[in-house]
């Protein structure tokens, strides 16, 4: 594959990514609660397309490509980075789930910022944190997380680009975890 | 338990099975068995020659459509499910509303012995409401998923309706008589003075004009904590499964407050869940058996003989993916949305995105049939992924004698594939060809370049216009298909 190809898969894979992440976010909100089944195929599409992501964005570090054009990466921009900061409020909000965790509809949203609840059930309170205590104590640790091991890529082009970079990748490294605690 | 060995199409097994089935007393006016060529004489209609043949030989026409008019589609009107009874004198729709529509076909009129009797509005009822699981913070809906009828045992008919969450068990009965000449009672109920009771009568029935009733007999509930997604009654009609996306439960029609849990597919840890079930059916004869299908593409067939937890598998079907058609979206459109057993249980069909197949319980490594429902969508994918419609789950029928499956698609087109003459025709369910007895033309979908008159092009079909459901009448060639919120009944042209 070379760097133009490339190119173009890279950004396919980031537009699928912005989509899968808007239908993932709309369908907290839907009636009759998460879909687990939607929800497992949406998170298959993300991470085939994270992959493609990944690897696209190794073969053009290879070869040395020049930064791609103004509109593609604003409307990428745009869409990336708006769900993550109305996931983070969102999750505050939500009630931490259960030991049984059957709770689909906050599944979800905890997933892709934080997955606390998955780590360590035990340092789970059940108390139903305050909007405005909430808030200051998770905002930090709501920032993704790496995966012991990953490393994050380092940002080779334009600022606005890095940028975009950056936010999918720490939304994308949380992938495995969009279907926790049910 | 009764009936554990299978119907092989011999007919020496089929005539000594239909004369043990026959000496029981079965009120039926239909052969229990479906037996396509039954030269018992048990009094039904079972046999029905030529019976969705060839399809060089059937035109269908249009015959009736229920539902609104106008395009304006209220959400609850949504048609979600249909299905009809065992001899197919009955059709039920459920609908996003929670509401059950029951259509009962009218007798075969002398003056058009050709035409087949209409279906008119037999029953309607609220099967189920909206209601809120407080635990969880999440409203249930009331959408009907599915409905299967229970074989008749009486003169009443019995159906299943489930939601995502509770399963109903509904009584339809007939009242047509009512008892008169009550001796405490006047007839607007009530109380006579006994003063004025000179003398004792008996009550007699009298004539009342027809009533139908719906009663809920039993209610299976709090057995699932992911979203229903199929029932399935057992042919020993004393048992019937329930599926969500991770197990599927075994419940007795008569015991409502317990369930047995034969297939849990949950991983220990949610982070590694790989694949759902989406479909689950009994097989037609065999009581023991059942299969599931997978958001994988796989169908895993179970005997419940083997052990009481059914995780591992008699047998798995699966066919090895293309590697050239490997895209973002492979596991969407592999994703099975429904599994049917053929009525004879030698094969069963699945529909995933892009087709219908076509597996014999023998052969668990390929379909023994594949046919292609819409190959011209898998260029257009990504924009399906986009407006949702790749999600869409449609489902798919056989004919009264498995000769014929059919199943729905985008612009209101259905299709129909013929297996023995290896034809297959799309037709299109609209307003536009709703006079009656028309004959309905087959379509086409144009996808090289040039586009030839009367075809339609793939950038044109209307995707909001799709149909899910479609039903085909057990012995004759009468088809149900829902467009969105408009049941429409096609019959064969008859001359």
């Amino acid at each position: 594959m070379n760097a133009t190809t490339a190119m173009e898969v890279n950004a396919e894979a980031r537009r699928i990514l912005a989509v899968s992440i808007s239908k993932l976010y709309a369908s907290r909100t839907q009636r009759g609660g998460l879909r687990l089944h939607r929800s497992l195929l949406l998170s298959m599409v993300m991470r085939s397309a994270r992959d493609i992501y990944h690897s696209s964005r190794e073969i053009e570090g290879q070869s040395d490509a020049q930064p791609t054009s103004e509109p593609m990466e604003t409307s990428s921009d745009q869409t990336v980075p708006e769900p993550q900061p109305e996931l983070q409020p969102a999750v505050n909000a939500a009630e931490p789930p259960s030991e049984e965790s059957d709770s689909e509809d906050e599944g979800c949203d905890s997933d892709i910022a934080e997955d606390k609840e998955n780590m360590s059930p035990t340092k789970q309170s059940r108390k139903r944190r305050g909007k405005a205590a909430a808030a200051p104590d998770f905002l930090p640790s709501k920032r993704a997380r790496l995966e012991p091991g990953e490393e994050r890529y380092a940002a080779q082009l334009g600022s606005c680009r890095a940028g975009a970079a950056e936010s999918l990748t720490a939304l994308s490294l949380n992938l495995n975890r969009v279907i926790p605690a049910f | 338990m009764c009936l554990n060995f299978s119907l092989n199409g011999s007919n020496h097994l089929l005539l000594s099975l239909t004369s043990m089935v026959h000496n029981a007393s079965f009120k039926t006016d239909v052969c229990p068995v479906g037996a396509r060529n039954c030269s018992r004489s048990c009094g039904s209609s079972g046999a029905v020659t030529g019976a969705g043949g060839g399809n060089s030989d059937v035109q269908w026409c249009f015959s009736q459509v229920k539902g609104a008019i106008d395009d304006d589609v209220a959400e609850a009107d949504i048609i979600s499910t249909v299905e009809f009874n065992h001899s197919g004198e009955l059709l039920a729709t459920g609908d996003k509303g929670g509401r059950v529509v029951i259509f009962q076909q009218e007798p075969e009129s002398k003056n058009q012995p050709q035409c087949r009797g209409e279906y008119n509005v037999y029953s309607t009822f609220q099967s189920h409401e909206p209601e809120f699981d407080y635990l969880k913070s999440l409203e249930i809906e009331e959408k009907i998923n599915k409905i299967r009828w229970l074989p008749q045992k009486n003169a009443a008919q019995f159906l299943l309706s489930t939601n995502d969450k509770t399963i109903k068990l509904w009584k339809i009965s007939e009242r047509d008589k009512r008892p008169e000449g009550y001796n405490l009672k006047e007839e607007d109920g009530r109380y006579r003075d006994l003063n004025t009771v000179t003398t004792l009568r008996v009550p007699v029935f009298k004539p009342m004009d027809l009533m139908v009733e719906a009663s809920p007999r039993r209610v299976f509930s709090n057995a699932h904590t992911y979203h229903i997604n199929s029932i399935s009654v057992n042919s020993d009609c004393e048992t019937y499964l329930s599926a969500d996306d991770l197990r599927i439960n075994l419940w007795n029609l008569e015991i409502n407050d317990r369930s047995f849990n034969i297939v849990d597919i949950k991983p220990a840890n949610m982070e590694e869940l790989t694949e759902v079930i989406t479909a689950a059916e009994f097989h037609p004869n065999q009581c023991n058996t059942f299969v599931y299908s997978s958001s994988k593409g796989t169908i895993r067939l179970c005997d419940m003989r083997a052990s009481a937890l059914c995780d591992k598998h008699a047998k798995q079907f699966e066919e090895p993916e293309d590697p050239n058609n490997r895209s973002f979206f492979s596991e969407i459109i592999s994703s099975i949305s429904d599994v049917k057993f053929s009525h004879s249980g030698r094969y069963m069909m699945t529909r995933d995105y892009l087709s219908v197949k076509i597996w014999d319980l023998n052969m668990e490594s390929r379909p023994v049939e594949t046919y292609q429902v819409h190959e011209y969508l898998r260029s257009k994918l990504c924009s399906l992924y986009e407006n949702d419609c790749i999600f869409d789950k449609f489902e798919c029928c056989w004919n009264g004698n498995d000769s014929v499956v059919m199943t729905g698609s985008y612009n209101n087109f259905f299709r129909m594939f013929d297996r023995g003459y290896r034809q297959d025709v799309t037709l299109e369910a609209s307003r536009e060809n709703s006079k009656p007895r028309s004959v309905l033309k087959p379509r086409k979908v144009s996808t090289g370049g040039k586009r030839k008159k009367d075809e339609i092009s793939v950038d044109s079909l209307d995707f909001n216009k799709k149909i899910l459901h479609t039903a085909w009448h057990p012995l004759d060639n009468i088809i149900a298909v829902a467009t969105t919120n408009n049941l429409y009944i096609f019959q064969e042209k008859l001359n």
